[in-house]
């Protein structure tokens, strides 16, 4: 019995191969050519990144203090990557220059942050609400830890690099945007001529514009705006020019979703006296919410990615940080590890909310309602 | 008689568009009007305006001797004394039955939760369906979504319930589940001003009949005149294509 079923499914992965594979002339020329590159970039790419590569010792089994010790630098031709660069810079890559004997804190914020957002992501949670209350009390902790307050010594934030800041605008950048979104584009939809215009100009001025022009305007001019004395620092500048520029396109993210309701549920909801805003969150909402859920998310991968743009008007995220890095004497030349090691990370977090995305597309394609 | 809606001299436009000419009517308490005619003729905006779903541009709608104006205080008002019941149903597919009808109440009336589900569990089993109460509307028929999108209208305790053409989205064999509901309530009194073409229903249940035709009403009788002594020619022809088809 079991032959028969071996033979079976061998018989089926036989016909997979031959149906999808080589089918005709093209679709084999087209298989082999496409193996032998795979093949290729693949065992060029692990050679180079782990089977010939230094990590924290050279081939000679010295421990790597600066770039001279690479199995490369010494005998060229030879050898792959030299990571010892990324454990010598690890707390620069994690944390910038924030002090070495206090990023526990920033540990700390790092392993609350996925509690953080769950409750958000995944609708069936067990304690779902208590996590959701969690999310609200993050920020406030995640400010007492990071910057400091009463019983914590104050780390400012020209001290915070890194994926520090890499996440701290993605994350915060995206929190606030998420409000500021709803309102623009129900502004948008809004009756109120004064108000609808507002929002559009707002929001069709803000996607006319580079992310980099806002970020030097909110770096040079926010302090025109402000009153004399009041000087916010470069992070914070930063932050308000992500989280505008987030806002205007989650925003349109948002209004696909709305235009989605059926107008018959909002006479439905006037017919039973529901007043507007009553209407907006109990009926409308909720579902243009859960429609525009993909878009949004694509919004944000794009700007986790845009972050790294910050690097332009003087903070060290994590691109900065490998950029300076690689400007160290010590450490120079060695392009590939850096940018291939930032890279990762900037995958990691970007392939996470792509595949989350997926998933929700495929969740809401199933549900009944 | 106490008058509980009138129209007097009502127009509207849809642009250039003049959907209603000089609408006149008055109902009053406990009446039963069926209102037919063809399509464009006017009618669903008719009672649409009667709760603002619609504005009217000229002449006067009062309502319970509350007038319709750009007042949102009196639009409220209103809407708390009148129901209506839709051709699409427009239940709110991300809420349970329950919730559906509950909603209303709770955030309307600031009613204490569990006070809005008892309402709204009696209502669903006013419409014989109290077994559903769980379920989402995409799980149930037309027939009983349409049965639920009454039990919600009700559970606001409305004094008028306008139906714009309650079961024309409906397969044949659920019409009458809902008809027979409408039948109930018409029964216990309520003031009724329904848009249909169940002429069935209007025999039975009908206490004026109304023939709305290009923006105008253009005959207004008791059933059995309009049925069997239809005064206008126009009337008679939309009552042969109607009842012979």
């Amino acid at each position: 019995m079991s032959v028969i079923i071996q033979s079976l499914s061998r018989n089926k992965f036989y016909n997979w191969v031959y149906k999808n594979l080589f089918s005709s002339w093209v679709n084999t020329i087209m298989t082999i050519i496409a193996v032998i590159f795979v093949y290729e970039i693949g065992t060029f790419f692990l050679n180079w990144a782990i089977f010939n590569a230094d990590f924290r010792t050279n081939f000679q089994g010295e421990l790597i203090t600066d770039r001279t010790f690479c199995s490369k630098n010494i005998s060229p031709g030879e050898y792959g990557a030299c990571w010892a660069i990324i454990y010598a810079r690890w707390d620069q890559f994690m944390y910038g220059l924030y002090p070495i004997e206090e990023t526990w804190r920033v540990n700390i914020t790092y392993a609350l942050l996925p509690l953080a957002i769950i409750g958000i992501l995944f609708d069936k949670l067990p304690y779902r609400k208590l996590f959701i209350y969690f999310t609200f009390l993050f920020p406030f902790i995640a400010y007492f830890m990071l910057y400091g307050g009463p019983g914590l010594s104050t780390v400012g934030t020209n001290k915070w690099g890194g994926l520090l800041v890499t996440l701290f605008l993605g994350v915060t950048g995206i929190g606030l945007a998420f409000p500021l979104s709803i309102l623009l584009a129900l502004g948008r939809r809004s009756k109120m001529p004064i108000i609808k215009s507002l929002c559009v100009v707002f929001i069709e001025f803000i996607r006319g514009v580079p992310l980099i022009t806002l970020l030097f305007t909110a770096n040079v001019m926010l302090p025109l705006f402000l009153p004399d004395g009041v000087n916010p620092d470069n992070l914070l500048r930063a932050l308000v020019a992500v989280t505008l520029f987030q806002s205007a396109y989650m925003a349109e993210a948002i209004r696909g979703g709305l235009q989605a309701i059926p107008k018959g549920h909002i006479e439905a909801a006037d017919a039973l006296g529901l007043t507007y805003w009553q209407t907006t969150r109990k009926i409308i909402l909720p579902q243009a919410l859960k429609i525009a859920i993909p878009p949004i998310v694509n919004t944000c991968i794009g700007l986790f990615k845009d972050t790294s743009l910050v690097l332009i008007i003087g903070l060290f995220d994590l691109l900065g940080i490998g950029r300076a890095a690689l400007a160290d004497m010590t450490w120079t030349k060695l392009y590939y590890e850096v940018y291939v090691f930032i890279s990762l990370v900037f995958f990691i977090f970007c392939f996470g909310m792509s595949r989350y995305s997926l998933y929700l597309e495929k969740k809401l394609k199933t549900d009944n309602s | 008689m106490e008058q509980v809606i009138q129209l007097e001299k009502v127009n509207k436009w849809f642009d250039d568009f003049h959907v209603l000419k000089d609408i006149d009517l008055t109902v009053t308490k406990g009446q039963k009007i069926v209102v037919c005619g063809p399509s464009g003729s006017g009618k669903s905006t008719m009672i649409r305006c009667i709760n603002r779903l619609e504005a009217h541009q000229k002449g006067h709608i009062t309502v319970h001797g509350t007038e319709l104006t750009n007042d949102l205080k009196n639009i409220d008002i209103i809407r708390k004394n009148v129901g209506m019941v839709f051709q699409q149903f427009n239940l709110f597919p991300h809420l349970s039955v329950l919730d559906n009808i509950s909603l209303a109440p709770i955030w309307v009336k600031k009613m204490p939760k569990k006070d809005a589900e008892e309402i709204a569990m009696s209502y669903l089993e006013k419409v014989k369906i109290p077994e559903q109460a769980k379920k989402f509307p995409g799980q149930l028929s037309g027939g009983q979504q349409q049965r639920v999108a009454i039990a919600r209208s009700l559970a606001m305790n409305p004094d008028i319930m306008l139906f714009d053409e309650p079961t024309s989205a409906l397969d044949p064999e659920m019409i009458k589940e809902v008809l027979d509901v409408m039948i109930q309530l018409a029964e216990e009194g309520m003031t009724m001003l329904v848009v249909t073409h169940e002429m069935g229903f209007a025999k039975t249940v009908a206490d004026q009949m109304i023939f709305m035709d290009e923006g105008r009403i253009i005959e207004q009788a008791t059933p059995h005149e309009f049925f069997n002594n239809p005064k206008s020619d126009r009337t008679k022809l939309f009552l042969s294509q109607i009842l012979n088809h």
